[in-house]
């Protein structure tokens, strides 16, 4: 196998899987554009309004592709750099409604911080174009373009605030630690180079077996793409900016980052370690098993001693990090559409949760301490209902899309005979449980602090809360269709028999 | 047949209904949980008029696909084992509906109401080990608002616990679960199924190991719930800190979900696993009987002593379920029927106290029969039947029981009876507390029990004597369905239950004949 660099000639391309990409990443430089010769005539919802625009159109070019996909199986273009299969069409779907739930939420925050402007929705277009790329990524060159352009841009996006000084302390925090974390990855690719000759994933899971299992020089490079990607999914112990970021950068920001880019990382997750290296799952299980059980155990015990809502989501975050880790860990089919239910049900938890903060947390994005939702029920009932839905969905309480999502990892899990990993990752669960519970407990069960401001709820915050709770409890009644989708969302990776 | 899904969903859609009422008409609000839960109570009672008591498998099912994908259906029917528990479901919300008024929030206070009994009344109906757990599990939501929203002074610690411990045996049930349905799937090459009925025939292909140890991941879950004697500190404080109401559904329906999980699951699809920890059970039992009745004893506080009374019946119950016989399963699933009737009508009792008095202290209490006489001699019967005395609905559920466990592992069976005399200890030494003596000025004045609450009552009482003079129609309805699942744990292992009637004494009619000969001498008396 000829390394990519060496082949002169440009290879075929298959342009209808490459529109959603170039939809996401030209409406960012369109809105650019327009922005900088339209100047002040713009209303100011329009940049909102058309980042949605784009994310309904990447979606909708993404249905062609799955069509393809459906008949022509999974397969792959650009001289196999390029995946063309279920599962990237259903991360660039998630990606696509991750960004237009992230600009309805931005929308409100952005006028009331009074840090408006068409920036914020630039940035996220083009991170979400690089975690798209990242979804499809069968190269680990393409992997690592994709996974530059998302943090590049969500280092900004975290260090948006002007006027918040917590804002540029997380951004520089992400900047300083996703740098390090890049090296790492790319010195991973490097090694992995020296082992097998490739960059391509085909080529390296069609290398890998059993003469290549003890290679030092492949098992430090796999090490390296963990450390790497493991700090993208806030895995322990990569976690340690996680909690800082989290309560420093925007909130939208935030719920982007804990759906989106954690839905980018662990698609690139699986696509080297379940996908590349499946064939070595041996080697690379029994560490993803330390990182889940890492990742359980901190992110649930830690997040009981916080007072700010959104460390404690940060620390939820890494905790169901470890939850997803346990679906990576089983290395099966099973596992990786466990993974993508787990992906889209934490997707719609996270951003409703964060875009609940943003509206409760008043200007300056302060307040938003536990005591700051205090009696929230008596003052906001439906508000105080749908983050109870989105809490009790994080917990894992039937009826709602949170219990699919941990019924299939665990699931998952018992299939690959994984039992103690099930047992810990549950019994984390009932930890965690009491974090949710401590702020229904503020909502419910708290009387209001006397003269609390009356709470505006902008439209568009609005919206996305009701979407991604609808979501959750449609999905948690009648699950079949999304478990279907992500049953059939395969990888055109599978090459070694399992 | 659509009755099952209709006594189930009836509830909900009551809630549902409550939640669109206007504010400014909240006076609607109780009319409409009352008509939603006696119209599910109407619906259990008919079921139990139109179940056929010789037929001992399931009736009125319905199976439709849920989710293909996973192997889960929605499965529903009712058998001799869950018809009377579905039945007391049926009974008991009505009652503590109309029993209590919430002092405020009414309207979410009825929603959550009607939410717990749709989920009590799935658990109960549930033939599917997913659909089980989702309805097992759904419950802790309504249950925890109301105990921390309308509970007393320390309600958010009591509600936060009883969440968390329930949720912690639950956890590992879920992993208990997938093992079971997977694994058999692979032992048998069938499609993963988590049909009860399908698992209970393919279960014992399962290696013997496997089977014990996720024999072991149900146990927890459901000794939680029980609660059985090392998890049981939660309920002490859910029981005294819910609303009265709260408290009477609580012990009257939610402790009956895990003893009902140990017979439907833990003894029809694990048959091996549950004789060989059989022991464990007994002993468990035995202890949260002794203990229970020695720690109500000290109680101070008469909720706290109704709570613990709680641990010490629902030992019984464990120790009748683990007799693998037909006498001690059959006592055990009355007790359970019984234990509901008594304690749930204690917790009323001890309820409509408290708003008279505000205080639950035993020691502020005297003289209250002068005050009170007809609250008194209510509150004797109940008691009476919580004590077991013979002629009352307690005494049939704990004969059988120590029948049952007697012939099955006497020793244990001898220790459990002294347990038995231990509540007569403490309930009538409280009762002589609270009720006998002169009346300082304070309870001088208490007012007895209004019409209303002898409405909510009269049921009750009826219930307890009619029981304990007559169990006949509840035992020929259980019989069959238990006679049925203690053969199909024969055939599973090849063993042979020891039955009371295998001794050459008497046989179980005999038996019967003798309880209902006693009863009806026994007639009222108080």
């Amino acid at each position: 196998m000829l390394p990519l660099l060496a082949q002169a000639e440009i290879p075929d391309i298959a342009w209808l899987p490459l529109v959603p990409h170039m939809v996401m990443a030209g409406a960012a430089v369109l809105l650019l554009t327009i922005v900088s010769l339209a100047g002040g005539r713009l209303p100011k919802w329009f940049a909102s309004a058309w980042t949605t625009a784009a994310g309904l159109g990447v979606m909708a070019t993404a249905i062609p592709v799955w069509i393809r996909v459906w008949r022509r199986g999974p397969h792959s273009t650009i001289a196999d750099s390029i995946g063309v299969d279920g599962f990237s069409v259903f991360i660039i779907v998630l990606l696509a409604a991750t960004v237009i739930l992230t600009a309805l939420i931005a929308d409100g925050f952005l006028r009331r911080e009074g840090v408006d402007g068409p920036a914020f929705y630039v940035l996220l277009m083009f991170s979400a174009a690089g975690g798209m790329t990242m979804a499809v990524a069968d190269n680990l060159i393409v992997l690592f373009l994709g996974l530059e352009i998302l943090s590049l841009a969500v280092y900004v996006l975290v260090a948006m605030h002007l006027r918040r000084a917590e804002s540029q302390e997380a951004g520089i925090k992400y900047f300083v630690l996703g740098a390090f974390a890049s090296a790492f990855l790319l010195y991973g690719i490097a090694l992995v180079y020296g082992a097998t000759g490739s960059l391509n994933l085909y080529a390296i899971a069609g290398m890998v077996d059993d003469d290549l299992s003890d290679n030092g020089l492949l098992l430090a490079g796999m090490a390296m793409l963990l450390v790497g990607l493991g700090f993208k999914v806030a895995a322990v112990p990569f976690h340690a900016w996680t909690p800082d970021v989290y309560q420093g950068a925007p909130s939208p920001v935030v719920s982007y980052m804990a759906a989106g880019v954690k839905a980018a990382g662990f698609a690139a997750l699986l696509r080297v370690f379940v996908g590349g290296f499946g064939g070595l799952a041996g080697d690379w299980q029994p560490v993803v098993f330390g990182l889940a059980v890492a990742s359980l155990a901190v992110g649930s015990m830690l997040a009981i001693v916080q007072t700010d809502v959104k460390r404690i989501l940060a620390y939820s975050s890494i905790s169901h990090a470890g939850f997803i880790l346990v679906g990576v860990q089983a290395a099966t089919d099973d596992g990786v559409s466990s993974v993508l239910f787990y992906l889209a049900a934490y997707a719609a938890m996270a951003i409703g949760s964060f875009a609940v903060i943003t509206v409760v947390s008043g200007p300056g994005d302060e307040g938003a301490g536990i005591d700051g939702l205090r009696g929230l029920a008596a003052r906001r009932p439906l508000l105080a209902a749908a983050f109870t839905v989105l809490l009790l969905s994080q917990a894992g309480i039937p009826f709602t899309a949170g219990f699919w999502a941990k019924f299939e990892v665990i699931s998952a899990a018992v299939d690959a005979r994984s039992f103690w990993l099930a047992v810990i990752a549950m019994l984390a669960a009932v930890v965690a449980a009491f974090l949710y519970l401590r702020i229904v407990v503020a909502m419910f069960l708290d009387a209001p602090d006397a003269g609390a401001p009356r709470l505006r709820i902008p439209r568009s915050p609005a919206l996305a809360i009701a979407i991604v709770v609808l979501f959750t409890l449609a999905f948690g009644v009648y699950p079949e269709p999304l478990l279907n989708l992500a049953d059939d969302a395969l990888f055109n990776l599978w090459l070694t028999p399992r | 047949m659509m009755v099952l899904p209709a006594i189930i969903f009836l509830p909900l859609v009551g809630a549902a209904a409550i939640a669109l009422i206007a504010p400014s008409r909240s006076m609607v609000l109780k009319p409409v949980a009352v008509a939603a839960s006696a119209a599910t109570g109407a619906l259990t009672l008919w079921l139990m008029a139109a179940f056929d008591k010789h037929d001992s498998g399931f009736q009125f099912t319905q199976l439709n696909e849920w989710v293909g994908s996973a192997g889960i259906s929605w499965h529903v029917g009712v058998d001799g084992i869950s018809l009377f528990l579905v039945v007391l479901t049926g009974v008991l919300f009505p009652i503590a509906i109309v029993a209590c008024d919430p002092p405020h929030d009414a309207k979410a206070y009825y929603i959550w109401m009607l939410v717990l009994e749709t989920g009590c009344l799935g658990v109960f109906l549930a033939l599917d080990l997913v659909l089980f757990f989702l309805f097992f599990e759904i419950v802790l939501v309504p249950m925890y608002f109301l105990i921390g929203k309308w509970g007393h002074a320390n309600r958010k610690y009591a509600a936060t616990k009883f969440f968390l411990f329930t949720m912690l045996g639950s956890a590992l049930m879920l992993v208990g679960m997938l093992a079971l349905a997977l694994l058999t799937a692979r032992e048998t090459g069938n499609a993963v199924t988590f049909n009860l009925l399908e698992l209970a025939d393919s279960a014992g292909e399962l290696p013997t190991i496997t089977a014990r140890w996720i024999f072991l991941s149900f146990l927890v879950a459901f000794a939680v719930k029980v609660p059985l004697f090392p998890v049981h500190t939660w309920l002490p404080d859910a029981h005294t800190e819910a609303p009265t109401a709260g408290s009477v559904i609580l012990a009257g329906v939610l402790l009956k979900l895990g003893t009902y999980g140990l017979v439907r699951f833990g003894l029809y699809l694990f048959p091996e696993a549950s004789r060989y920890f059989a022991p464990l059970l007994f002993t468990l039992g035995v202890i949260g009987i002794l203990y229970g009745a020695v720690v109500a004893t000290m109680q101070r506080d008469l909720k706290r002593l109704v709570a613990y009374s709680s641990v010490a019946h629902l030992g019984f119950i464990v120790l009748g379920i683990f007799s693998v016989n037909i006498e001690g399963v059959e006592g055990g699933l009355l007790q359970m029927v019984n234990h509901g009737l008594s304690t749930g009508a204690l917790f009323l009792l001890v309820g409509f106290i408290y708003e008279r008095r505000h205080t639950r202290q035993i020691s502020e209490m005297v003289g209250l029969q002068k005050a009170a006489p007809v609250l008194a001699a209510v509150f004797t019967v109940v008691m009476l039947s919580s004590v077991g005395l013979p002629g009352l609905n307690g005494f049939v559920g704990e004969f059988l029981i120590l029948a049952g466990a007697f012939v099955a592992h006497r020793w244990w069976a001898v220790v459990a009876a002294a347990g038995v005399i231990l509540a007569a200890l403490y309930l009538l030494w409280a009762y002589q507390r609270v009720f006998h003596g002169t009346p300082d000025d304070a309870n001088r004045s208490m007012p007895d029990l209004s019409w209303q609450e002898k409405l909510v009552m009269a049921p009750l009482v009826g219930l307890i004597v009619f029981l304990g003079v007559y169990p006949k129609p509840v035992i020929e309805r259980m019989e069959p369905a238990v006679a049925a699942l203690i053969e199909h744990m024969e055939e599973a292992e090849g063993f042979e239950s020891p039955t009371v009637a295998d001794r050459p004494e008497g046989s179980f009619e005999e038996l019967r004949a003798l309880l209902e000969h006693h009863g009806g001498d026994e007639g009222e008396g108080h």
